[in-house]
């Protein structure tokens, strides 16, 4: 697992031209989440374990693997989405910078506001304008105050590259929006929580292939604004989109687990591991 | 709490996050505190919902234990002073009445069900409209229109109290079927489509099977319900203090029984019809349960 083979060029100030928001340049590449053997299991059962890697910042990390390799399971375990179902159990050490994810003085609503996600199928508050659903969060969080509200609305759907074609319909129903369009407002309200981590559960599954370029796009200009864990089954698009790479599969007792973690470039072109090579190659899966 | 190890001053992400995290960190406390107010108030209410429920269980079950013993099921209803008094009579009526009832309302229903559920069109919405205000229709109304169109015309019998207790079945085990149906995903009815199949063959192979669990559970409810009612029987079937297995004839019935003898003045009356609300009550509850059972067993085979 080498580090140093990532060279990420350096950031020059950045300009939001639409808010006029200015990201200055900030250092890149240390770890965000620290992960060190994770385990999944569902009522006994292991469903992903053995998974030890670090989550850089401001990169964007793709887990793939053929169905049943954990991916998502190991995803969801990284906002603790697992704690609803009352069978799983995750055992080994999650980190959040300083935060332990699982430590019991963590309180998981306070956890999941760090820590955003996005879904498979886009799944707007049918009952909420565009607006509402773009606060939601920070609502859900406490937030009153109108002026941050509209500040947090504008700056996420502008990130998430909605703002100019619903800013004269901000009070319409999320549902009028088509489904790439409703895929990014999902995204504008995870990003307006403004997370340290996004988590995307194969994000463009749901889409057809110009909403999904769009999307992808999309995702590596948020680099500048948040880390992104991203689950895909699409080898290309983990190629195109991520900076380092996981690639899980299902070992002999049906478990996911870690085969190799390390830069995309290198995991696609010269992995270490012969399955890594066979999967990249599409010779199964 | 932030992981940042530099000044993140001038960043309008970094500063907007820590200003979020902070309200939220804030913020926590009175959000902890009002869901657990709230969770709170639905325990409260909960348990105001389920005092009457259980008041009204463990009291018949106190009052009607003591009635139970061997006589209470193997003799017929006696008159007042005479001892050793049972509702034998009133238990076979019951569930002759209610055989008859089900055995009629079920393919009526399932029928009637599949069609609502196969079929949007003004025939479907105008049964489907009728059958809801059936269901809201005070039940006392089936029995005094089976007193006006079947008793004056043949007299009275437990096939008019089957008829009667049929009518508010009907459009209990049509809507629940019809729900049940139109709960099989319709991309299976595509996939015997795209195999040649015809609809009734789809219906009968796919569609009902998949359903299967929801029709029992609601077919076993509307025994439940209907085999509880005592208004439809009131001017139908009689009553009758011997022993009757012919439905033909006039019959007695469990919720006659305790209509009757629950508003006499004799102690032991009034005990044969503490025994017998408590005999209908467990009726039902075995019929709930054992839906309950059934429809979870066959759930679980499936996957």
């Amino acid at each position: 697992m080498t580090t140093d083979s990532v060279t990420t060029p350096a950031i020059e100030d950045d300009v939001n031209l639409t808010t006029g928001e200015v990201f200055p340049e900030r250092p890149t590449g240390h770890p965000v989440m620290q992960l060190t053997d994770v385990a999944v299991a569902f009522a006994g059962r292991t469903a992903v374990r053995d998974v030890t890697f670090d989550v850089h910042d401001r990169e964007i990390t793709a887990l793939i693997g053929p169905s049943g390799s954990g991916k998502t399971t190991l995803l969801r375990a990284l906002n603790r989405m697992h704690d609803t179902v009352r069978s799983a159990r995750v055992t080994g050490t999650i980190m959040l910078g300083d935060t332990d994810v699982y430590a019991t003085s963590t309180d998981p609503t306070l956890l999941r506001s760090r820590v955003g996600m996005v879904f498979q199928r886009p799944n707007p508050f049918p009952t909420m304008s565009i607006y509402e659903n773009a606060v939601a969060g920070l609502r859900f969080n406490g937030v009153r105050k109108k002026p941050l509200l509209d500040e947090a609305a504008e700056s996420s759907l502008v990130a998430a590259a909605l703002w100019d074609s619903v800013k004269d319909r901000l009070k319409a129903h999320a549902s009028t929006l088509s489904g790439g369009e409703q895929q990014r407002l999902c995204i504008a309200r995870a990003l307006a929580v403004e997370p340290e981590v996004l988590l995307m559960d194969e994000p463009t599954s749901a889409l057809d292939p110009i909403a999904t370029k769009r999307i992808e796009e999309l995702i590596g200009e948020l680099k500048n604004r948040v880390t992104i864990i991203i689950v895909t089954h699409n080898m290309q698009q983990a190629m195109r989109v991520s900076d380092r790479c996981a690639f899980l599969l299902m070992g002999e007792d049906k478990a996911g687990e870690l085969i190799e973690f390390d830069a995309t470039a290198k995991l696609f072109s010269e992995p270490d591991d012969a399955r890594t090579l066979d999967y990249v190659n599409g010779r199964f899966g | 709490m932030s992981v940042l190890t530099f000044d993140p001053s001038g960043d309008p992400i970094l500063e907007r996050r820590r200003q979020i995290q902070s309200i939220a960190q804030a913020s926590l406390g009175r959000r902890k505190a009002s869901s657990a107010v709230a969770l709170g108030i639905c325990w409260v209410f909960l348990v105001l919902a389920i005092i009457p429920l259980v008041a009204v269980i463990v009291y018949t079950f106190a009052k009607g234990i003591v009635a139970w013993n061997a006589t209470f099921f193997t003799q017929v209803t006696k008159p007042e002073g005479i001892p050793d008094g049972g509702v034998a009579n009133a238990l076979v009526g019951t569930v002759i009445i209610g055989a008859v009832a089900t055995a009629v309302t079920i393919p009526l229903g399932l029928l009637g069900g599949l069609f609502l559920a196969e079929s949007d069109g003004r025939v479907a919405a105008g049964i489907r409209f009728t059958a809801d205000l059936m269901t809201g229709v005070p039940s006392i109304l089936m029995g005094i229109f089976g007193y006006i169109a079947l008793v004056k015309a043949f007299g009275y019998s437990g096939l008019i109290g089957a008829f009667a207790i049929g009518m508010i079945m009907l459009p209990i085990i049509m809507r629940a079927c019809e729900t049940a149906i139109r709960g099989v995903p319709g991309h299976l009815n595509e996939a015997g489509l795209a195999l040649g199949a015809r609809r009734f063959m789809i219906a009968r192979r796919v569609i009902l099977p998949a359903a299967l669990p929801g029709i029992i559970t609601g077919v076993l409810l509307a025994i439940a319900r209907g085999v509880g009612e005592t208004a439809p029987l009131l001017f139908t079937i009689f009553g009758n203090q011997y022993m009757q297995w012919n439905p033909t004839k006039p019959m007695d019935a469990l919720p006659l029984v305790i209509y009757n003898n629950s508003s006499q003045p004799y102690p032991d009356l009034l005990q044969i019809a503490w025994g017998a609300a408590l005999l209908l009550m467990a009726m039902v509850l075995v019929l709930s349960i054992g839906s309950r059972i059934v429809a979870a067993r066959l759930q679980r085979e499936r996957r």
